[in-house]
């Protein structure tokens, strides 16, 4: 029997038909040829971030499309609810590590691919997704201020939330990134807290107040809030039960107290199945030239009929994470703005999303640490700062400052422009 | 103090296996679910990627009718085909890695050609809640789908609907006497300050609405009289002083917002009138649907009061808790009480028309008032009357040069192409040029058959050529999920069914929705 391996072998007359055969809608530089399809099984190498619903449906479709040098990293171990989609994983698994599950699963069933799975620490989706964004950024090679193309990384990048998905091609340096269109992400609304603690409605607010305020008080266990802990959900419903009681209000259930301290998104397999594989079909494009790619953003929606709709994402000429200029920030009174307020913005804004960011500056030729929350030593030392005004810190008009955060492999720099021209300098 | 707080509920396994999906579809629906049998019929990629999206999430059973062998080619472009299966029943391999998915879910299979049971056993079809067909030739699915529309598998049936971002159903224009008791104790302009702040946007909005009604002689109909209103409920922040930014306070601007959204809006909408005034509603027979007798007695309800049952749910609003929970419990209470007269005169209904009583559930009544705003019937039309019409106008879809519909006529014309000569178009190397001239007078012959003028551009069939009958997998894997979410819909009666035709070209991305 022909070797599986073997690209001859008529397991992939499929994918050879494409390959191997001129049509009038390739790419313009498509050449067909036997060589597409070694390259794809022999050299071309995929990264795949996350081996969970969207992850289990693109090792599948990838390996099914004749790629062979597929890398998968996650950093979760399986669940029992995880199983309604999760396909590459059995009860038997739970508690396994899912890359490393995954990786074996599709090994074993497609003969010749060979899945690596890494272990590895991540961070939330959206946070991680920039993280890469920034780290493939990073590795682009200017040369006078000239992209070399050759350095390009592709980043097909896929979402799911319900019904609801999206995918999209990212070049790197040449198209719409992550960041540019960072607004599409907003952050997750979150309930006042004087509605919480005051004026309870919903039975969500009843739980928060549990999470939020009861819970760090009464410290029950003595430790950090673990949703993912049945002890620890079972607390958190009682007591919000009692308070939904004391408030008349009803409609508590303890899916829906899971749903809120956990921050569950519901899921189902269809919508994973779709994503993954727009998203499969596009790398298949990009690492074969067969046609042109997408270009370069694709929302779906099947809750009624079934909808897409496919439009080019803009990338921003001043964006913080691709364009290879400072971003500039408008400041109307920097005598009263204090190093807090830009923070918070920096926190705060649909547009940088930050976690935790570390500024530093040069002023006067020496390098100078304004704020930096994540050693405990500096942190003490720049608390002070906070309160003080951009002036207060020496940071006159025109001045850059260096922002270190979770969301960025590398540092970002920021202008600031005072909006106040005839401040008086001491 | 209150009772002491009821512990924990035990959570099944199912329960916490489902839990991502139940939260999309509810209990309710995934019973309805587990209670469905599907047959696939012909297990390709695009086959098995379909019962995936099913098995999954926990159908009841499936069944696999497939006569084929495993070949090489089907390896490659199927996940649920083994390695060594090459030579063993195509039906037999999949029902069993499909079954490695779900222990759950029952699976079985016929190694039989579905032409050999239409043969045999025709009515053997009509046992399953959906049956799906892939790459079934013209022959064999023209005399099943007639079949299947007859015994009503699987496409008439009456659906419910999830709402997206629906308008909160207020019922202030004409509030039913407990509501309209309690909002004319509260008058806006004798609270203080503190109060002012905390009470609801709804008791601010009937405040205003009656006082427009005193001065107009009736409710606000166009924007300009509108803008009247939402003036009137300005004034009324801080008896119309500003705060100290200029700040309109939180409940006021919600009560500003409802005036768009919630006045005004039809006592019942058209496409639910449409709906109460249907045949299969008022000539109720004793084979007649639960949906349709629940419809009768909704009917009687709306020709009684003039207006749907009270949706019985409020969004939330800036508010305390106690003005919050009073209104919400009179809501609840009013739609609770509007369920149970529909749920009893529902049960009269069925007895009289000789049906069982155990039909219908009081659970169902609740969720059918509950959505009666956005009940819709989704009636699909039988696939031979559409390949047997001769009266369908493609041409003024065709006048675009770049309308999916060009892809129905050539997937027509490459099913006539496979009757014809038994195999797909350019399937060998050698052929692909030959089997374009063929195609394009395959399909000319069709569009001239449909009277149309258009003609499709030859760089269309040469691709299609240039496929040979190839099944990319990421294709395949994209229109399964599509397929079993629409299957699922049809099974739950949740969400809107696609209508009919759903056209997916990869190369774009692009795609459309047609009514054929």
């Amino acid at each position: 029997m022909a070797d599986a391996q073997d690209p001859l072998n008529k397991r992939w007359d499929h994918l050879r038909k494409i390959l191997e055969r001129p049509g009038p809608f390739c790419h313009p530089e498509f050449e067909p040829s036997s060589e597409i399809l070694d390259f794809i099984m022999t050299s071309c190498k995929i990264l795949v971030i996350g081996a969970g619903g969207l992850g289990c449906e693109l090792l599948k479709d990838l390996a099914l499309m004749g790629f062979k040098q597929i890398h998968v990293i996650d950093m979760d171990v399986i669940e029992l609810s995880n199983l309604n989609r999760q396909f590459l994983f059995r009860h038997k698994d739970i508690g396994a590590s899912k890359a490393e599950v995954a990786a074996a699963f599709i090994n074993k069933r497609i003969v010749g691919c060979q899945v690596t799975p890494h272990f590895f620490c991540g961070l939330d989706s959206i946070v991680a997704r920039r993280w890469i964004n920034g780290m493939l950024i990073s590795l682009l090679n200017y040369e006078d201020s000239v992209l070399d193309q050759s350095s390009i990384i592709p980043l097909v990048d896929g979402g799911t939330e319900g019904f609801k998905g999206n995918a999209r091609v990212i070049l790197p340096g040449l198209s719409a990134c992550i960041d540019c269109t960072l607004d599409l992400y907003p952050p997750q609304v979150t309930y006042p807290l004087c509605t919480i603690a005051n004026t309870p409605r919903l039975p969500e607010h009843c739980i928060e107040y549990v999470k939020v305020i009861q819970w760090p008080k009464e410290n029950p266990w003595g430790s950090q809030l673990d949703g993912d802990d049945p002890q620890h959900i079972g607390w958190i419903y009682e007591k919000s039960m009692e308070r939904a009681l004391q408030f008349n209000i009803t409609g508590l259930t303890y899916r829906l107290v899971q749903g809120v301290v956990k921050n569950i998104i519901p899921a189902v397999a269809s919508t994973n199945a779709v994503i993954a594989a727009l998203c499969a079909t596009e790398v298949f494009k990009l690492a074969t030239s067969c046609c042109v790619p997408m270009n370069n953003y694709m929302v779906f929606n099947d809750v009624d009929g079934i909808y897409t709709y496919t439009y080019e994402a803009e990338k921003k000429d001043n964006c913080l994470a691709c364009s290879q200029i400072p971003y500039t920030i408008p400041i109307k009174d920097p005598s009263k703005y204090k190093l807090k307020d830009l923070i918070e913005l920096l926190c705060e804004s649909a547009s940088f999303q930050m976690k935790n960011p570390g500024l530093t500056t040069v002023i006067d030729g020496k390098n100078k640490t304004l704020y930096m929350s994540t050693i405990k030593s500096i942190e003490e030392r720049t608390r002070e700062n906070l309160t003080k005004s951009l002036l207060d810190l020496g940071l006159t008009d025109n001045s850059e400052v260096m922002v270190a955060d979770l969301t960025s492999p590398s540092t970002m720099v920021l202008k600031l422009k005072y909006l106040v021209n005839d401040v008086e300098m001491e | 103090m209150s009772s002491p707080a009821p512990k924990s509920p035990e959570q099944s396994e199912k329960s916490k296996k489902y839990d991502r999906q139940l939260r999309l579809w509810g209990d309710h629906g995934q019973k309805l679910l587990e209670n469905a049998k599907v047959c696939l019929i012909n297990a390709t990629a695009l086959g098995t990627e379909i019962l995936k999206s099913l098995v999954l999430p926990g159908i009841g059973a499936f069944t696999i009718v497939d006569g084929e062998k495993v070949t090489e080619q089907d390896i490659g472009s199927n996940f649920f085909l083994e390695n060594d299966s090459v030579g063993l029943s195509r039906a037999k391999v999949a029902t069993s890695c499909l079954l490695e998915l779900n222990p759950d879910v029952h699976g079985d299979y016929i190694d039989e050609s579905p032409e050999h049971i239409m043969a045999h056993t025709q009515a053997f079809f009509n046992n399953f809640s959906v049956v799906i067909a892939t790459s079934l030739p013209e022959k064999i699915l023209l005399p099943l789908s007639k079949q299947l529309w007859e015994a009503n598998v699987p496409l008439i049936v009456g659906r419910k609907v999830h709402p997206d971002n629906e308008n909160p159903d207020l019922r202030l224009e004409d509030p039913w006497p407990s509501l309209k008791d309690h909002l004319n104790n509260i008058d806006i302009l004798k609270l203080d300050k503190k109060e002012r702040s905390h009470v609801p946007a709804l008791a601010i909005l009937y405040y205003y609405l009656e006082k427009f009604k005193k001065d107009h002689g009736g409710i606000p109909i166009t924007q300009f009289e509108k803008d009247i209103l939402r003036n009137l409920i300005k004034g009324g922040n801080c008896f119309g002083e500003e705060d100290e930014d200029g700040n309109t306070e939180e409940n006021f601007q919600e009560a500003i917002h409802y005036v768009n959204t919630c006045i005004g809006q039809f006592k019942v909408p058209p496409q639910i009138q449409a709906l109460l005034d249907d045949d299969r509603c008022t000539n109720l027979t004793q084979e007649s649907s639960s949906f349709w007798v629940m419809c009768a007695a909704l009917r009687e309800l709306v020709q009684n009061e003039g207006s749907l049952p009270v949706r019985g749910s409020l969004p939330d609003m800036a508010a305390d808790t106690v003005n919050y929970v009073a209104l919400q419990q009179l809501y609840q209470k009013q739609a609770q009480l509007q369920a149970e007269a529909i749920y009893r005169r529902a049960l009269q209904i069925a007895r009289n028309l000789g049906q069982a009583p155990d039909t219908i559930s009081e659970q169902e009544v609740k969720l059918f008032c509950k959505h009666a705003s956005e009940l819709y019937v989704a009636s699909g039309s039988c696939i031979a009357d559409e390949y047997q019409s001769t009266a369908f106008d493609i041409s003024s879809y065709l006048e675009d040069p770049d309308s999916l519909m060009l892809y129905y006529a050539i997937i027509r014309g490459l099913e006539r192409f496979i009757s014809e000569f038994n195999t797909n178009p350019g399937q060998f190397d050698d052929q692909v040029e030959p089997d374009v001239l063929k195609l394009k007078g395959i399909i000319g012959k069709l569009l001239a058959e449909w009277g149309c003028g258009q003609a499709i551009r030859d760089e269309r069939i040469h691709e299609i050529c240039r496929y040979g009958g190839a099944e990319l997998h990421s294709v395949s894997a994209m229109l399964g999920g599509c397929a079993a979410h629409e299957i699922i819909k049809l099974i739950t009666h949740q969400y809107k069914p696609l209508n009919n035709t759903f056209i997916y070209d990869a190369i774009t991305t692009n795609s459309a929705t047609f009514v054929l």
